[in-house]
């Protein structure tokens, strides 16, 4: 599998198999029918897409109540604006309420990004990851995307799936198996580990080879799941040597702090966080302001080096 | 002597009498706990009690049946109101009511459907009710589920835009089995709704939005019987009841008080307020 892969297309073929056998999948969409990929599902269950026009706040609690129904609403949005729009409604009604509801924020980071700040989702991973009772996964590739899918439909309570469109290599061998809460080794190392999710992990990869041909050896763990983040993994890292944690996300309160969370409290280590600094973006393509982060595999590396060479 | 109210509707009696109880008991609860909100607990029970010793398909017993009717109080902050006519009507034992926002209790100041039988949305944040209401009628629909969903909200809680969206769509998908009860008592925690963000008129902004619209003296048990009997009103609309309420209705010096939204009453207004509500018709 070679080139880069929208992951929105995994999730689409993925809810569609499902919901062929699944009759309590629905799709809940806010005109976002073109941009969530689910035309050939609208095609296929006309009468299982639902589409309650651009209102967030009514999307997640028409969700809500479908889920009151015994369906299993698959909620998707643009993620800034299914987030942000709609966070008490995913707090109170979803979470809260504990409501077999899948939340598929599409369109993360920054992969709007010539359209602004307005557009990005920047911010979703710290305010979905402050929620009680839900979880929330961003899968780093097609393979992972269909995986985190079928886990997210097998698994009772709601979820919070952050979907790339962002063309992404793919970073898995095809007998990958994702699992909630687990972190995925994809390369092993002593000097330092490099925890990455999404978008970040095949950059990650990048990097560790660039620092291999530099004598150091770096680790990558794929953090797929945020929360639960896997404590065992992020200690197992820490106990090995400092972490770089890269994401597509503000350092604010994403993956890096996740990680940080763990790491002050079992086994302190030097870290650098990587991401957008507390700031918003400029204008530019998302891989423009990837490269203008530093969320690149020499941006990475040099971090990595950096940590390692004290 | 106070006159003796003649009752048109058979079970109009007994529903009356269940919102005596509800009254007297919500307004205990309050005093007991020192926190709540008694003047929409009080404007809400003549619907209260219509809903759940009438209208309602449900079995205190099975809360859980897939076919039941659904309700939500979207105005959770009326949660004693619902509470006892929860209890009264046997979800759960009466006893529990005195744990009413005590450490642990199940009894939160909002309701929680996972803590307490028969609730079924947590509601609190205001405007969150009437989205949720339009899935529930909406998943009825897509699973062939022969119940239906009520939803009763406050009017300032209309201020909320999130009910605008819901209006909207519940219109777009011709949910007819799904009605909207207004507790119309036109008071809000700081001042009237007119004098705070205008809601008037009313009828005709639901009416614009597609939506069939009947106008209730919401404490006339006899009105609320028979509108609620006689849904859907027109096929493929959802139908609003604008219910029109008295906040505080009962107690002389509760009703129309804005103060009362959460004012607690002292043992001497409470004992006050029992004597006002009297026992039995």
């Amino acid at each position: 599998v070679i080139g880069l892969h929208d992951c929105r297309i995994a999730f689409a073929d993925t809810l569609i198999d499902l919901a062929a056998a699944d009759p309590r999948i629905v799709a809940v969409v806010n005109d976002s029918v073109g941009s969530s990929n689910l035309k050939v599902f609208k095609q296929r269950f006309p009468d299982r897409l639902v589409n309650v026009g651009i209102a967030e706040q009514n999307l997640v609690g028409v969700s809500a109540g479908l889920a009151g129904a015994g369906l299993m609403p698959f909620t998707c949005g643009a993620s800034c604006f299914l987030t942000g729009r709609a966070l008490e409604q995913i707090k109170a009604d979803l979470a809260y309420s504990r409501h077999n509801v899948k939340l598929c924020g599409m369109s993360s980071g920054m992969a709007y990004g010539e359209l602004g700040p307005t557009h990005h989702s920047i911010e979703d991973l710290a305010w979905t990851r402050a929620i009680a009772g839900l979880t929330v996964i961003v899968p780093a590739d097609p393979i992972e995307t269909t995986q985190a899918v079928r886990a997210a439909a097998a698994t009772t309570g709601p979820i919070f799936l952050r979907i790339s469109r962002m063309g992404v290599p793919v970073v898995h061998a095809a007998g990958y198996q994702f699992e909630i809460g687990r972190a995925a080794e994809l390369r092993a190392g002593g000097d330092v580990t490099i925890i990455a999710a999404g978008v970040l992990v095949s950059r990650a990869l990048d990097a560790a080879d660039r620092l291999a041909t530099e004598g150091i050896s770096a680790a990558v763990l794929n953090m797929a799941t945020i929360r639960p983040i896997d404590r065992d993994a992020v200690v197992a890292a820490a106990r090995r040597g400092p972490i770089v944690t890269a994401e597509e996300h503000t350092v604010v309160g994403g993956l890096g702090s996740a990680v940080a969370e763990v790491v002050v409290e079992s086994c302190p280590v030097r870290m650098k966080m990587l991401g957008v600094p507390g700031v918003f973006a400029p204008t530019g393509s998302p891989e423009f302001l990837l490269e203008h982060f530093g969320l690149t595999a020499a941006g990475i590396a040099d971090a990595a080096a950096a940590l390692v060479r004290g | 002597m106070e006159p003796v109210h003649k009752y048109a509707h058979p079970a109009a009696k007994a529903v009356a009498g269940h919102a005596r109880a509800i009254r007297r008991t919500s307004l205990a609860m309050v005093h007991a706990a020192r926190l709540g909100h008694p003047g929409g607990d009080l404007s809400a029970a003549d619907i209260l009690a219509a809903l759940y010793f009438h209208t309602l398909r449900i079995d205190p017993a099975r809360p859980g049946d897939p076919a039941r009717d659904r309700f939500i109080l979207s105005k959770g902050h009326a949660s004693a109101a619902l509470y006892a006519t929860l209890a009264l009507r046997g979800f759960f034992p009466m006893t529990e009511l005195s744990t009413f926002m005590e450490p642990l209790s199940n009894l939160n100041g909002h309701p929680d459907r996972n803590k307490v039988p028969g609730v079924e949305a947590n509601t609190g944040p205001l405007g969150h009710g009437l989205p949720i209401a339009v899935g529930l009628a909406l998943g009825a629909r897509i699973t062939s589920g022969a119940w239906r969903t009520f939803v009763l909200t406050g009017d300032g809680e209309l201020q909320e835009g999130s009910n605008w969206e819901a209006l909207m769509s519940a219109r777009q998908f011709r949910l007819d089995t799904l009605t909207l009860i207004v507790d119309r008592n036109r008071l809000q925690q700081g001042d009237t709704t007119e004098n705070t963000v205008t809601l008037d008129p009313l009828a005709d902004r639901f009416r614009a939005f597609g939506w069939s619209v009947v106008e209730v003296d919401g404490h006339d048990v006899d009105s609320l019987l028979d509108t609620f009997a006689a849904l859907p009103r027109d096929a493929g609309r959802p139908t609003v009841v604008i219910a029109h309420t008295i906040k505080g209705r009962g107690v002389s010096f509760i009703e129309n008080r804005v103060e009362w939204h959460h004012r607690v009453p002292t043992g001497d207004e409470l004992a006050l307020a029992l004597e006002e509500l009297g026992r039995d018709a």
